[in-house]
């Protein structure tokens, strides 16, 4: 029994101060959030609703079981690019008649829901975490179609959109579409693909061309429910399966048809009751250092998010920058690798890989907490052989086959990032805290480093250094990287699951690991190569 | 000696009398018919004998049914209760036939009574002053005006063979004589198979008071004092009290006087209750008593029994069992003065707000707490048959005083647990604590006076009712999450980017609430009653079956019954029945508008419309019979009837469509 003690002192004055920090994160996010639940704004949701339809998340709120979580995915996705805060699209996991889905729906306010590139790139990650965690999808279909102008960005990719559908009926994981509007052109074939279609009548619009589309192709005279609407489809074309009076009867015979579906979870149940942290995860805001270069210590945080703040640690005594150790969260075991002090040494990296192993002997989902600068760097680290202690605990991550959580809780740099499960290696579900950083290295080293480069490939030439350009230039390059390496910049861009409040961490994880066991939770695939 | 006594009677009644028996070690039957085949008096009984049927007359009132449950099982006594074969001299003399005793009067006694213009002539014989009265026999135009003018108006045309009110008509004038005498005819001979009518003068407002009598085998009448039973709705008591709080000494002394003497005028044997009228204004007349007349006398032991214990200590059917089996009767002066105060509510399955239309199905759950007495047809749960009285229970509260009592009462209903049923509760609380009945004001007009329905609506109403509905909402969520297989201990709701709150409707009181609430983490930090927001929730704790809940700093301890189609909240306030609106609705399920449904389970016994017919507002469109009362389906707008899919002899189900009127 390894219960965290924690000696955190809430009337310190960094706790405070960290405390406001984070909540001005929080706040940024927040304020993101709120952006995106505004869809397209007053004017295009007032005339939604007057047209007596409901908005995305109404209708996401009537499809999930009562009382059920429902934790929405990349929220804030296209924040700081050209395009709507949210993406015009709402993807999610809830619960639907007692089974675990991925909800993805069009937010017809939003450019009456067209899809753009950031669109189609969540639309895809639905649809992978469908895939990995064998969850049955259900679209919330109403949408123009693709963003025209565009196209050049979005028509290839929005092709997968298609054979991913496809590709998840093959692997027996059910996809329904409810059509609430337009899904047209090639929208259509999003209900084309889907196992189960329902449509809302005199809302549904399912064709390959609109009135004018087809009066210039071949001059023929077509209303639009005789080209595509749900009564047409559910008694001529056999496109809708299900027929329904109004959008609320669409969500009951979506519901009844994943009831229908009785869709089993694979993986292990929990194997003991949930039993709450003891120690209050408001707290983890002032635990969190204000300026990440000032370490804070993990297990802080983990007292906070785990099962009864109990963690049997392994290996506790060796390789103290990485914490590891066997646990539970939401009743389910759980094997868990956080950084404690940033950089991973030599031991670190060996420890991690070994941990990895044990963790698939045994058939255990990991979570990795992040917050790492990277790998070691200097003549004794690398003698030592760096190199290849990191690439062992990157081998160990990659092919590990149990399911992976990562939750950024600070920094994320260099080679660190990949062996600690980052984006690149496909953890189911990547959360991200607001104050979060993800760079190839922190914005003053790299341009650090940029200007050292300078000056020595200035010197090589004999050139002259200009130092005043030098500076400009690495003020620059500073402010660049200070921009990018935000968490809402790198959740804009869709390189995670999504923003999380830091106090909502357990509970997010705790949906997200119930959700990864739908599939089958198998260690003990092959390695590739160790190193030695 | 009595060792084995058969009960022939059913519901509360059954189990009181079989608890006394079980008291004084007498073995008990039951009969039972096939609806209370699963009931709890069967239970009870050591024994039981099937009657079959389910309509009384199919099961209760067959005599030779019960004589071969007699003979059966060897029972060397019978037990009548009250109602069925009661005061049916027939039984009585089967009884004796089958060498057993019958707990009650003679036949003679019984004969005699069960006829009102026997009794009358019996009773004047005896001096005991009467009510002026005309019997009306085949008397039609001048002769009937003739007949009744002596008794002037208004006056009350009744049955002969009649009680409970039916046969009954109240005449404000000579026009309406005619019309009424003969629907009382109609009435009486369809009711009781005997179309005898007498008018008699008609006291309004009125005081009801009656006098407990006991006769035994020795010529020994006493009185056991009197009760007043004055606040009743359609002639049925429902709330009844010992002593009588609105006579005088004198009048006290009178009446019990008369009523002796006239138990002594026919040889009366054990329990019987002579029953007077009196005006509301009862009190002594100087030293001198009111003016009380005659109205009956009633051969079997009353419904309303128990407030005559309380007040006395006696056990009225032990006493009965005694003088049955041929024991003699303390002395009128061995009966101690009554203690303090009791007063009785009959509980019924019923709706004041709708012209108290029956209830029926099941109770699921029923608890009062004390300190009070409950007798109840069931325990925790069970059947309100639509074959038989829907009474659910007597509560009784024993007090040093009237006002004691009376809170007691009324505090013990408003807390009671009474789920699933409509019942009068409500009516009875708000008539318990009326000033007017606490005044002593509370006479046989009460509830025309104040308007039942309104005393009938919902008790807990305004901010209480905003938290109780609030605690429906909590207690239903705490159920889902408890149910849940799927992350059970993630935060109730929980979303990380926050949406609309969790909502549900309920019906309450034909109107539809939507209650929104939302929690951060286990911390309910939104709760709201039709968008508007209750003040500082905060949520103590919430079960299915319990919420802790304070609304702007009021904190209440509220019960919460959850079902798939109600959840019902009882708390100090009183009690909510709720429906839940389904979040979904099957296309198929939604009824026509304009269409009428059928209340309650019942069969159509007239059609008086057609298809194309133009109808105006109140129209009577189609007749149900059901629990013994005719309800008829009314036009609730003007219009033309579009459908009707009943004919007459159909059984129909609640909420089956009769007709369909487009306004």
């Amino acid at each position: 029994m390894g219960i965290l003690r924690s000696t955190v002192d809430t009337s310190s004055e960094t706790y405070q101060q960290n405390r406001e920090a984070m909540l001005g994160h929080v706040a940024r996010h927040e304020a993101l959030v709120a952006q995106a639940m505004a869809g397209g704004g007053e004017k295009y949701v007032q005339r939604h609703h007057d047209r007596g339809r409901m908005l995305v998340r109404e209708r996401v709120e009537m499809l999930v079981d009562p009382d059920s979580p429902f934790v929405e995915l990349s929220v804030t996705a296209a924040a700081e690019t050209e395009f709507a805060v949210g993406a015009a699209v709402v993807t999610g996991l809830g619960q639907i008649s007692g089974t675990e889905c991925v909800i993805l729906g069009n937010d017809p306010t939003v450019r009456g829901g067209s899809m753009n590139p950031i669109t189609i790139r969540k639309i895809l990650r639905a649809l992978e975490i469908c895939e990995q965690n064998r969850l049955p999808m259900v679209f919330l279909v109403e949408s123009g179609g693709a963003d025209l102008p565009h196209q050049l960005e979005l028509y290839l990719q929005a092709g997968s959109v298609f054979r991913a559908i496809t590709d998840l009926s093959s692997k027996r994981i059910p996809t329904i579409s409810l059509v609430f509007g337009s899904s047209t052109a090639g929208g259509a074939y999003l209900p084309g693909t889907s196992d189960y279609v329902v449509m809302v009548d005199h809302q549904a619009k399912v064709f390959l061309g609109g009135r004018p589309l087809v009066k210039m192709a071949t001059g023929e005279d077509a209303d639009e429910e005789d080209l595509g609407g749900a009564t047409m489809h559910s008694t001529i074309s056999g496109v809708s399966d299900y027929f329904a009076v109004d959008e609320m009867d669409a969500i009951r015979l979506g519901r009844e048809i994943v009831a229908a579906l009785h869709h089993r979870k694979l993986g292990p149940p929990p194997d003991r009751a949930p039993v709450a942290p003891r120690y209050d995860p408001d707290e983890i805001l002032g635990i969190v250092s204000a300026d990440l270069r000032v370490p804070f210590p993990v297990r802080e945080v983990l007292a906070r998010v785990l099962d009864d703040s109990e963690l049997d640690e392994f290996k506790g005594g060796y390789g103290p920058n990485l914490v590891t150790g066997f646990c539970h969260l939401h009743g389910y075991p759980l094997g868990i690798l956080a950084n404690d002090r940033g950089v991973l040494l030599n031991e670190d990296a060996n420890k991690a890989a070994q941990f990895i192993q044990l963790a698939n002997q045994i058939d255990t989902p990991l979570l990795f907490v992040q917050n790492v600068t990277g790998y070691m760097v200097g003549a004794a680290y690398e003698q030592r052989g760096m190199v290849k202690h990191g690439s062992h605990q990157i081998n160990a991550v990659t092919n590990s086959s149990v399911p992976h959580l990562t939750l950024q809780i600070g920094g994320s740099y260099g080679a660190g990032n990949y062996g600690m499960a980052g984006w690149p290696y496909k953890p189911r579900f990547l959360f991200v805290w607001p104050n979060a950083k993800t760079a190839v290295m922190g914005a003053e080293q790299l341009a650090g480093t940029l200007s050292i480069v300078a000056r020595e490939s200035a010197a090589d030439r004999g050139i002259e250094f200009d130092a005043e350009a030098d500076a400009a230039r690495t003020k620059a390059i500073e402010d660049q990287i200070f921009f990018e390496e935000q968490a809402h910049v790198m959740s804009g861009q869709l390189y995670d699951d999504g923003i999380i409040d830091p106090r909502h961490s357990r509970d997010v994880l705790g949906v997200a690991l119930s959700a990864a066991l739908t599939n089958e939770c198998r260690g003990g695939a092959a390695y590739g190569v160790f190193r030695m | 000696m009595i060792s084995r006594l058969l009960v022939a009677n059913r519901g509360e009644i059954a189990r009181r009398i079989m608890r006394t028996c079980r008291r004084l070690g007498i073995e008990t039957v039951a009969v039972f018919s096939d609806a209370d085949a699963g009931a709890e008096f069967v239970r009870d009984a050591d024994y039981a004998v099937a009657l079959g049927g389910n309509t009384p007359a199919e099961s209760y009132l067959r005599i030779e049914a019960v004589v071969a449950a007699l003979e059966r099982t060897g029972a060397d006594a019978v037990h009548p209760g009250y109602g069925f074969l009661a005061e049916n001299a027939d039984f009585a003399r089967a009884v004796a036939a089958a060498g057993a005793t019958f707990v009650g009067p003679d036949p003679e006694a019984i004969a005699a009574m069960g006829s009102k213009l026997e009794a009358k002539r019996l009773m004047s014989e005896a001096g005991v002053p009467l009510l002026p009265s005309a019997e009306l026999g085949r008397l039609d135009g001048d002769e009937l005006a003739a007949a009744c003018a002596e008794i002037g108006y208004p006056l009350l045309i009744k049955a002969s063979a009649g009680g409970g009110g039916r046969g009954m008509r109240v005449v404000a004038d000579e026009a309406k004589l005619a019309d009424a005498a003969e629907a009382a005819r109609r009435e009486s001979a369809s009711a009781f198979g005997d179309d005898t009518v007498y008018a008699e003068r008609y006291v309004s407002p009125s005081r009801h008071v009656e006098v407990q009598i006991f006769g035994d085998a020795g010529g020994r009448v006493i009185h056991l004092h009197e009760r007043e039973c004055s606040i009743q709705r359609r002639h049925q008591k429902i709330i009844e009290e010992a002593p009588s709080a609105s006579i005088g000494p004198a009048t006290r002394e009178a009446l019990h006087a008369a009523a002796v003497a006239a138990g002594k005028a026919i040889g009366y044997t054990n329990a019987g209750t002579v029953e007077f009228l009196l005006p509301a204004d009862a009190g002594d007349v100087g030293d001198a008593p009111a003016d009380f007349y005659f109205l009956e006398v009633n051969t079997r032991l009353q419904v309303e029994h128990p407030v005559t214990e309380a007040v006395l200590g006696l056990d009225l059917v032990e006493l009965q069992l005694s003088v049955a089996a041929g024991g003699q009767l303390p002395e009128q002066s061995a009966i101690g003065p009554v203690a303090g105060h009791a007063i009785e509510a009959r509980l019924y399955a019923e709706d004041p707000t709708r012209d108290y239309l029956p209830s029926t199905g099941t109770l699921r759950a029923f608890a009062v707490p004390g300190p009070v007495r409950v007798d109840s047809a069931i325990d925790q749960r069970g059947q309100v048959s639509q074959f038989y009285d829907p009474m659910i229970a007597k509560v009784v509260a024993h007090g040093p005083d009237r006002l004691t009592a009376a809170r007691t009462l009324a505090t013990s209903l408003r807390r009671a647990t009474i789920d699933g049923i409509r019942s009068n509760r409500e009516l009875l609380v708000r008539v318990l604590t009326h000033d007017e009945f606490l005044d002593g004001r509370g006479d046989s007009d009460f509830l025309e006076r104040n308007d039942a329905a309104a005393l009938g609506r919902p008790l807990v109403a305004g901010e209480a009712l905003a938290v109780h509905l609030g605690a429906a909402a909590l207690a239903r969520q705490a159920w889902h999450r408890a149910t849940t297989a799927l992350t059970p201990a993630v935060a109730t709701g929980f979303r990380n980017a926050p949406t609309t709150p969790q909502r549900v409707s309920f019906e309450h009181d034909g109107q539809i609430a939507e209650v929104g609430y939302r929690f951060t983490g286990a911390e309910l930090v939104h709760l709201a009653v039709d968008g508007d927001e209750l003040a500082d929730p905060v949520l103590w704790s919430a079960t299915p079956h319990a919420v802790d809940l304070s609304v702007a700093g009021l904190r209440r301890h509220l019960r919460v019954a959850l079902f798939a189609d109600r959840v019902v909240v009882t708390g100090p306030d009183g009690s909510v029945d709720l429906r839940p609106v389904p979040r979904f609705v099957e296309p198929g399920d939604t009824v026509e508008a304009g269409s009428l449904v059928a209340a309650m389970p019942g069969t159509v016994v007239a059609v008086q419309v057609s298809e194309g017919d133009t109808v105006d507002a109140g129209d009577t469109l189609v007749v149900l019979e059901a629990m013994k009362m005719e309800l008829a389906v009314t036009a609730p707008t003007a219009g033309t009837v579009t459908a009707v899919p009943v004919s007459v002899g159909d059984t129909v189900t609640a909420g089956q469509v009769l007709a369909v009127v487009e306004g």
